[in-house]
């Protein structure tokens, strides 16, 4: 097994300028919201809303100004990602096996064994996974699987211009976060700490450098598994997997056609701006 | 990344140019301090740790207000400024400033000239200049877009009598031209080291700004005056021979009429704090498009030709080369050196037909005969005067000033080609417009003939890009383009050789000049497997850039290779050296420094001139050649030469203390501490005695729109400014009607029209819909909630918005009255994937008088809910 | 970029940890492996990213003739491989349903576009500019002066473009004694 490897995110530093989200379609070939044709969410600089099937990156904004703008002028920023749980939910209640711990400690979902059944859904405490409306499985942050195996940075943290989004193995990047907070504090920035250590989920992979609690950026403070009744048991779930396994494999069949029928091939990140024609 | 601390003034860096800000975050993390003075909150302010609020369009007041603490508390960095700046020079006593007149200096009347330029007014600069000596007067600046100088005709008679007298005393003629110039030369201006002279530069700057103190600054900017004084102190900390500061600024500054001036009070502030010249110091011009730098030293602006050389003018004494040469060489300076780049500049037009004979060919080349910028070019089309237009990557229908005004010009041309990757407004301006929308426009009626050509994009073509630092960047092609999409450089060859060839038989006079132009930019074999087999040689037309012998073809390496008798054939004497030999086009190189290594990257591209990222380094050594500090070290001289980090701007084996030799001409008239050699008298400018048509220093005045009265001077806006007064293009100021202060940006997410960017769907997605930023105060007082449709009015029309209601946004108090200021990104047009209406529907066709820059950062407006 | 045929084909096995492989059960799919990557066979060229003027060194991607992808180059001092939204963007300049690939051309007083012959359609621009330019020319203002120009056509457009096509480009527009020539840089 290679070293494990993962994101640390220091928000201090991001500017919210969303290379990050762009460079990740770009490499993964992903789809836009209505092809592009978006509205405006009036949520700050934020109109992409939140990770899902075709955002597998999103950064959030979060405005804290006062009244006269003195006592409190803080424009929050964060890239959020999928956190690659070293107790991952969404691993452990797919039924067919498609998500993956890969020999980088990060969790995949093999894309031609996901059959969409949406399992995976609400067992994630961070809402990160969806259904891509293109390819109709469940997708999220890989890590960029394909790029690490050849040794390759991930596409949002190269394009990153700020280095708020860092890559590395765990263990480098541990040291870095504490060494960050440590500077932070010593400029009296109190506030700084790391969510994501080994008390969250057994840690996790992708961590980040936050200012203020969770809550204000939409992380849980205390994010749980799965409740038992999301868990099957190891026969049924042997049995139910064959079964969906399956199931699975005709469905992928009939979902390949179906997106060729529609037009735009799935993946193909230029196919979305063909909906522009049927748009009034 | 080397700077102590970091001022952005005027740009939204975080947002506009990500990228180039990693480099400021770098230096934060190292211990910088990051400020950013900005009328709204951005994502910049998001970054730095002082954020000082002000009134769009009151920078100077801000800067002047810098520049009177440092030199109120002695912060100044005195030997700098003593040797390296013109802060000794004597100015003559006529000279009367803005403290005497009111707001006003000396020379002040009215324009008589064409009404198509737009002057209000105008200066006589006689009285402006040094005591004696020359200080170029006679040339229209030293290589900053001034070309419009001299459109002053009838005041052209009164300068003669300061600068060299054109035809008072026939100098000899050439080539060689050297005697000519010579015969030019006058003795350097007397100097007060001690700067005590009340006529001396320091002195008048002193008293000029005597009145921008904090309280003041205050009053005119709304920025809290503890605010400006942790600025003040942050800069003032920073800057001295172990610590630097640099500024950056972007269209933020450039885009009031009185642009120009606001970027020297910051050169001026630099200069008084020793930050000219030096690692992490300066002043960094952030500009927005991929070659805007290189399209305007290749000028494809009317108002110069390559090189920072002035166009041929009729408004100047042009008539022939001599006349020109005589008119444009600075004998002291680099510039003496104008007839050698411009004979080879000649050449380049028009290869052997050029001869000594025929003064090169000079008669052949067009002249300029006023300002023919875009914002008079607009009217003129309106008025049914041009009649042929190629607009080329360019989006005017969304991009250009009082775009209504704009687009109904367009309907008035005979025929309109446009070039571009999808359907721009520009192109579709019969189709979809607004006015063909509401009525004002009948398609039947348009009879303009459209072309639009589909164009290759940057990984289908081969070429260059100059960015904002001078770097001269090579894109190789990666693939054919599709279809009929054809690289812009196949378009341009190949209608030239249509047109040459219908000219080719021509015995006419007015023809010559096509005939004889020099077009050979064939490939020499075609590019294997790939199916446009017609595609022009790039690296040809760099050839041509960066010139050859003209009897061989031996390729230039360096401009001091450059000749005055048509020997050498060069466009642009500032490229010479990009491609030294067949096979070694320095655009091309990729060899970055090592990470132990200076970070100079002298081996990345090629930045001009010679390779030099950093411009008047000499400034960066002691007057005795030794660095200022170990940590600023940068290139210094090691006692035979000078050497360091990067290439010394500045003859290699001229000694610190090397005299100004009183008799020559060149750089041999500056002395060995005289670092801005392209300057008549080696100092960076304090005081701008030329190249400034609206004065010799910068002084704020209101932006031609303000809902206040200029609390600082009588005269409320630029007296010299350029203004086209019509029905549809009315301008409003302190207007009840329109009580609020608009300002106009760009977004991260999107490129300028948006033709880049809004058909692209992961960009459309990020920033959908045109929106405008209002205070919660604001809001409230319109009864305005978030996401509420906003109307927008400006004396040239209304558009609507959804409101993004903020507290990013601030009410400033101004002179006692509060101020509200509105924001709106203006990337939106009826094309593309993502749509909105055009912000610049609103904006005016008003012009900084020295480069015809409009008004677009700071106007009025007035916002209800629709 | 520096990497090798070798790289792409180390296939990891890796290690599913999925709660059915411990019980035996075979879904072939649900394997790790080392998914094709997406510029394997593809040539890399330096370019620069054509948005604003940073200059951020690009590399473009391609294989036969298309455009496959582009990234920023980790080599560049400019950006280190950074890139921010729009530069990331740049694949989808080229490959864009939306990108138009013909001549289109509007008839005076029509209310549709025409596709037009790209050969057809030079000559005919060729024409207008040397109709336009004959019959706007002027010599010599009122004075005598010489001016040799005609201001009737406007060059617009070149801050976007390359440094090469705007030395033709003045260049033929001077030639001809076009002086209205004007593009960004005064925006």
């Amino acid at each position: 097994m290679a070293e494990p490897m993962g994101f640390f995110t220091d928000t201090t530093v991001c500017i919210g300028c969303k290379a990050c989200e762009v460079a990740c379609k770009s490499w993964n070939q992903i789809s836009s919201t209505n092809g592009g044709q978006n509205v405006l969410s009036g949520d700050s600089y934020d109109n992409t809303r939140k990770l899902d099937g075709e955002h597998w990156r999103h950064v959030k904004f979060i405005e804290q100004f006062s009244e006269d703008r003195v006592s409190e002028s803080r424009w929050l920023m964060m890239s959020d990602v999928c956190k690659h749980c070293v107790q991952a939910g969404c691993l452990e209640v797919c039924p067919t096996g498609a998500i993956i711990r890969t020999e980088f400690d990060t969790v995949v979902i093999q894309q031609d064994a996901c059959i969409g059944c949406r399992a995976c859904l609400p067992a994630c405490p961070f809402g990160v996974i969806d259904i891509n409306p293109v390819t109709h499985t469940a997708q999220k942050c890989t890590l960029c699987y394909d790029r690490m195996q050849v040794g390759m940075t991930p596409a949002c943290a190269q394009a990153c211009p700020t280095a708020s989004i860092q890559f590395g193995p765990l263990v480098q990047l541990r040291k870095k976060a504490e060494d960050r907070v440590a500077q932070l504090h010593s400029q009296g920035k109190e506030e700084a700490y790391i969510y994501g250590d080994e008390a969250i989920l057994g840690g996790l992979n992708s961590f980040y450098l936050l200012v203020d609690n969770p809550e204000v950026y939409g992380l849980p403070v205390a994010p749980k598994l799965p409740s038992r009744n999301l868990w099957r048991s190891s026969f049924a779930a042997a049995f139910g997997a064959a079964v969906l396994g399956l199931w699975g494999l005709v469905s992928l069949r009939t979902r390949k056609r179906g997106a060729k029928a529609e037009g735009p091939s799935s993946g193909d990140g230029g196919g979305d701006g063909g909906k522009k024609g049927a748009a009034p | 990344m080397h700077s102590d601390c970091i001022v952005i003034e005027g740009s939204n860096m975080a947002e506009c140019h990500p990228v180039a800000f990693r480099w400021v975050m770098q230096a934060k993390l190292a211990g910088a301090t990051v400020i950013h003075v900005d009328p709204r909150f951005t994502r910049t302010s998001a970054m730095a740790d002082i954020h000082a609020p002000l009134r769009a369009g009151t920078d100077i007041a801000f800067l002047g207000g810098l520049i009177h603490h440092v030199i109120e508390h002695e912060k100044y960095f005195k030997e700098y400024v003593v040797h390296y700046t013109n802060a000794a020079t004597l100015v003559r006593d006529d000279f009367k400033d803005t403290e005497e007149l009111e707001g006003v200096f000396s020379g002040l009347h009215g324009y008589d000239g064409d009404p198509l330029n737009g002057f209000v007014g105008q200066y006589d600069t006689a009285s402006w200049q040094y005591v004696s000596g020359d200080t170029g007067t006679q040339r229209a600046g030293d290589g900053a877009m001034t070309g419009q100088v001299s459109q002053n005709p009838a005041k052209r008679g009164d300068m003669a009598g300061k600068g060299p007298e054109v035809g008072a005393n026939p100098p000899p003629q050439g080539p060689p031209f050297d005697g000519m110039v010579r015969a030019m030369k006058k003795p350097p201006p007397p100097r007060d080291e001690t700067l005590q002279d009340p006529r001396c530069v320091f002195q008048i700057v002193k008293r000029h700004f005597s009145r921008y103190t904090p309280e003041m600054v205050e009053r005119v900017t709304g920025c809290p005056k503890d605010v400006f004084l942790k600025v003040a102190e942050a800069i003032t900390r920073n800057s001295n021979p172990e610590r630097t500061t640099a500024f950056c600024y972007a269209v933020g500054w450039t885009q009031h009429t009185y642009g120009p001036q606001l970027i020297g009070t910051c050169a001026m502030l630099q200069l008084l704090l020793g930050n000219i010249g030096r690692p992490g110091g300066g002043i960094l011009a952030l500009r927005g498009h991929a070659t805007i730098q290189g399209s305007t030293d290749i000028p494809t602006l009317y108002h110069s030709i390559h090189g920072y050389m002035p166009a041929l003018s009729t408004l100047k004494q042009h008539e022939t080369l001599a006349d020109y040469l005589k008119t444009e060489t600075l004998p002291a300076s680099y510039w003496s050196n104008t007839p050698k780049f411009f004979v080879s500049y000649l050449k380049s037009m028009y290869g052997a037909a050029a001869t000594v004979e025929n003064d090169f060919g000079y008669g052949w080349h067009p002249r300029i005969a006023g300002d023919h910028s875009h914002l008079p070019m607009t009217i003129a089309m309106m008025e049914g005067r041009v009649k042929g237009m190629f607009a080329m990557g360019q989006n005017p229908a969304v991009g250009a000033q009082n775009a209504r005004l704009q687009r109904k010009a367009l309907a008035k041309l005979e025929w309109l080609v446009v070039k571009d990757n999808f359907e721009t407004e520009t192109a579709a301006f019969w189709r979809t417009s607004p006015e063909v929308q509401n009525g004002e426009l009948k398609t039947e009626e348009i009879q303009t003939e459209v072309f639009l050509f589909p164009s290759a994009q940057v990984g289908e073509m081969d070429g260059s890009f100059t960015n904002t630092q001078r770097l001269v960047q090579w894109h190789a092609k990666a693939a054919d383009p599709p279809g009929d999409c054809r690289s812009d450089l196949w378009f341009t060859v190949h209608l030239g050789k249509r047109l040459k060839a219908h000219y080719a038989a021509s015995t006419l006079p007015r023809d010559q000049g096509i005939k004889h132009l020099v077009w050979d930019f064939d490939a020499d074999h075609p590019e294997p497997g790939s199916r446009i087999p017609d595609e022009p040689d790039a690296r040809k037309v760099l050839r041509e850039v960066n010139g050859y012998r003209s009897a061989d073809g031996r390729h230039l390496t360096s401009a001091a290779e450059l000749k005055d008798d048509g020997s050498t054939t060069c466009a642009s004497w500032i490229y010479c050296g990009i491609y030294p030999e067949p096979g070694k086009n320095l655009a091309e190189s990729r060899v970055p420094d090592a990470p132990e290594g200076p970070q100079t990257h002298l081996g990345w591209a090629f930045a001009w001139p010679s390779n030099r990222r950093t411009l008047y380094n000499r400034a960066s050594a002691r007057p005795d050649g030794k660095p200022w500090s170990e940590r600023k070290k940068y290139v210094w001289w090691d006692g035979k030469r000078w050497t360091g980090h990067d290439v010394p701007d500045f003859p290699l084996t001229k000694a610190p203390d090397a005299p100004a030799k009183p008799d020559a001409i060149g750089l041999d008239a500056h002395a060995g501490t005289d670092p801005f050699i392209l300057k008549v008298d080696g100092k960076g400018w304090l005081f701008a005695p030329t190249g400034l048509v609206d004065g010799p220093l910068p002084t704020h005045y209101e932006p031609v729109e303000s809902p206040v009265q200029n609390p600082l001077y009588k005269q409320q806006t630029s007296p010299v400014l350029k203004m086209w007064r019509r029905d549809d293009n009315v301008i409003a100021s302190q207007d009840p009607r329109y009580p609020h202060v608009l300002t106009t940006y760009r977004l991260t997410e999107h490129h300028l029209s948006g033709v880049m960017s809004r058909w692209l769907p992961w960009l459309a997605e990020l920033q959908p819909e045109l929106f405008v930023e209002l205070s919660p105060e604001l809001a409230g007082a319109h009864g305005i909630d978030n996401l509420d449709l906003v109307r927008i009015a400006t004396p040239r029309g209304a558009i609507t918005a959804k409101a993004l209601v903020t507290r990013r946004m601030r009410p400033l108090q101004i002179d006692g009255k509060t101020v509200h200021q509105v924001g709106l990104p203006w990337h939106w047009g009826y094309q593309g994937l993502v749509t909105g209406e055009v912000v610049n529907n609103l904006s005016a066709l008003v012009g900084d008088p020295n480069v015809s820059i409009h008004e677009g950062k700071a106007f009025v407006c007035n916002v209800e809910k629709a | 970029m520096g990497i090798s045929r070798r790289d792409f084909f180390r296939v990891s096995t890796g290690t599913a940890l999925g709660g059915l492989v411990g019980l035996g059960v075979n879904l072939a799919p649900a394997t790790a492996r080392a998914e094709a990557l997406r510029i394997k066979d593809t040539k890399a060229h330096p370019s620069v990213c054509p948005y604003c003027a940073v200059g951020c060194g690009t590399v473009v991607h391609a294989a036969n003739n298309q455009v496959v992808h582009v990234e920023g180059d980790v080599r560049s001092p400019v950006n280190q491989g950074n890139l921010c939204p729009k530069g990331a963007a740049i694949y989808q300049l080229h490959v864009n349903p939306n990108r138009l690939t013909k001549v289109l051309r509007r008839a005076p007083g029509a209310t549709q576009w025409e596709e037009w012959d790209l050969e057809r359609a030079m000559d005919r621009v060729a024409e207008l500019t040397r109709k336009t330019r004959d019959e706007t020319f002027v010599e010599r203002d009122p004075k005598g002066k010489t001016l040799n120009h005609s201001l009737g056509i406007f060059s617009l457009g070149g801050a976007t473009m390359d440094n090469e096509w705007n030395h033709v480009q003045q260049k033929l527009m001077r030639g001809l004694g076009v002086v209205a020539i004007e593009n960004q840089a005064r925006i």
